[in-house]
């Protein structure tokens, strides 16, 4: 199909799987106040996901009016490799280190690359960026208090921060290679991701510091995730999440 | 079919509650954003609180039933995402329910946030996220009492 649908696509998988990622705590997190919060971001995340599948779901039955596509066909319905979003968010949730670093860093990457979003040629694009940037400061806020709090805090909350940090870096660096859709409609429809990394970096950097964490040399990145490949964390979690509609398709809840 | 004129139905909007806090109708809360007599049948425009916000369909559901129980079974519910919702929107008459009903009202950044029970400005933030996306969990250090506060937004 088309860039621009591709790009829509591309923006609700990504929101999508890091909701399901998070919704894994709930019930589990460290005390209730901090599994709410984590299921609050998990709420804020799936429903920018439900905004943005709308959104492809009727760009997709403009085109055809025959086709029917609806919100849930699109998170349902496709598989592994029509799935568009970077590696960082479907990784495994980890340790509450991991999953609190992996939020701080895809936040502060959310957050820039929605203030451009408000510029999209994509009205609907544009109102959706303007709705989730209220809800992305509060997800900074908190994880990076999380970051700074367990990397500054015990020898034992510092070496799992470290330890996180070492096993989601590699992760990163996708996030500002521009995917061929990307790429097609950087500066209109789309954000220029490969312009997010510098202030990226600098709001990261000024984080770890504070929570006495070094930020990581320059390594191999992994890059895949916006193109359909994925790691293998991914077949699980839409096994999860799409089994029910698959093996039941008409179960309503 | 009866028909009804824009005021009329901002009426009959003013008895559809918020699910998740019942004391605010959806005008307090200031999510109906217009009413359009126009068209062939009488469009609703709401603009939801929070993306995520589960009240959001029951909301749109709770519409329909009020207008069907009016006798105005067709109507057209638009969802308006820009310009998002602000706390800003709340009527004021919506704060005071909220504060008589236990939940601090939203504030302005330079304002102090006060127990809603006991009044006291001495009040420290628990979590920033709370029961519902549009509450952060405080607490009183004068009364002790736990409170939910409606976020600035």
């Amino acid at each position: 199909m088309n860039a621009h649908l591709d790009y829509v696509l591309h923006l609700a998988d990504t929101t999508l799987v890091l909701a399901q990622r998070n919704s894994e705590w709930c019930g589990h997190g460290p005390i209730l106040e901090q599994d709410i919060a984590i299921t609050n971001i998990s709420l804020d995340l799936l429903g920018q996901a439900r905004n943005y599948y709308q959104h492809a779901a009727s760009l997709i039955n403009t085109a055809n009016p025959n086709a029917q596509a609806d919100e849930d066909s699109l998170a349902y319905l496709r598989d592994e490799r029509e799935f568009k979003n970077p590696l960082l968010v479907e990784l495994e949730k980890g340790d509450w280190a991991k999953t609190t670093l992996r939020q701080f860093l895809f936040s502060v990457f959310q957050d820039l690359q929605l203030k451009r979003l408000l510029h999209s040629t994509d009205t609907q694009i544009a109102a959706i960026a303007e709705k989730s940037l209220k809800e992305t400061a509060y997800h900074i806020a908190w994880s990076s208090e999380w970051v700074i709090r367990l990397g500054d805090g015990t020898p034992e909350s510092h070496s799992r921060m470290v330890t996180a940090l070492n096993e989601v870096w590699e992760f990163t660096g996708g996030l500002f290679v521009p995917a061929p859709y990307e790429l097609q409609l950087a500066g209109t429809i789309a954000a220029d991701v490969s312009q997010l990394e510098k202030p990226w970096t600098e709001t990261v950097s000024n984080v770890l510091e504070e929570a006495t964490l070094s930020l990581p040399g320059k390594t191999f990145m992994q890059q895949s995730g916006k193109t359909g490949i994925h790691t293998e964390a991914m077949g699980y979690i839409l096994a999860e999440m799409q089994s029910l509609k698959r093996s039941l398709p008409t179960a309503t809840w | 079919m009866k028909s009804f004129t824009a005021d009329e139905i901002f009426r009959i909007l003013e008895t559809v509650a918020d699910p998740e806090i019942p004391v605010l109708s959806i005008l307090d809360l200031g999510i109906v954003r217009a009413v359009n007599l126009n068209g062939e049948i009488p469009e609703i425009v709401v603009t939801p609180t929070y993306s995520g916000c589960p009240a959001t369909d029951a909301i749109n559901t709770d519409i329909r039933l009020k207008m069907m129980e009016y006798g105005l079974p067709k109507i057209k519910i638009t969802t308006r995402l820009s310009p998002a919702w602000t706390t800003d929107w709340m009527s004021q008459a919506g704060k005071k329910k909220l504060e008589d009903y236990g939940i601090a009202p939203p504030k302005p950044a330079n304002r102090e946030i006060t127990c809603p029970r006991c009044k006291s400005p001495h009040v420290t933030c628990i979590s920033h996220f709370g029961s519902t996306a549009c509450k952060s969990l405080y607490q009183c250090l004068d009364c002790k009492e736990p409170f939910d506060y409606f976020k600035c937004h």
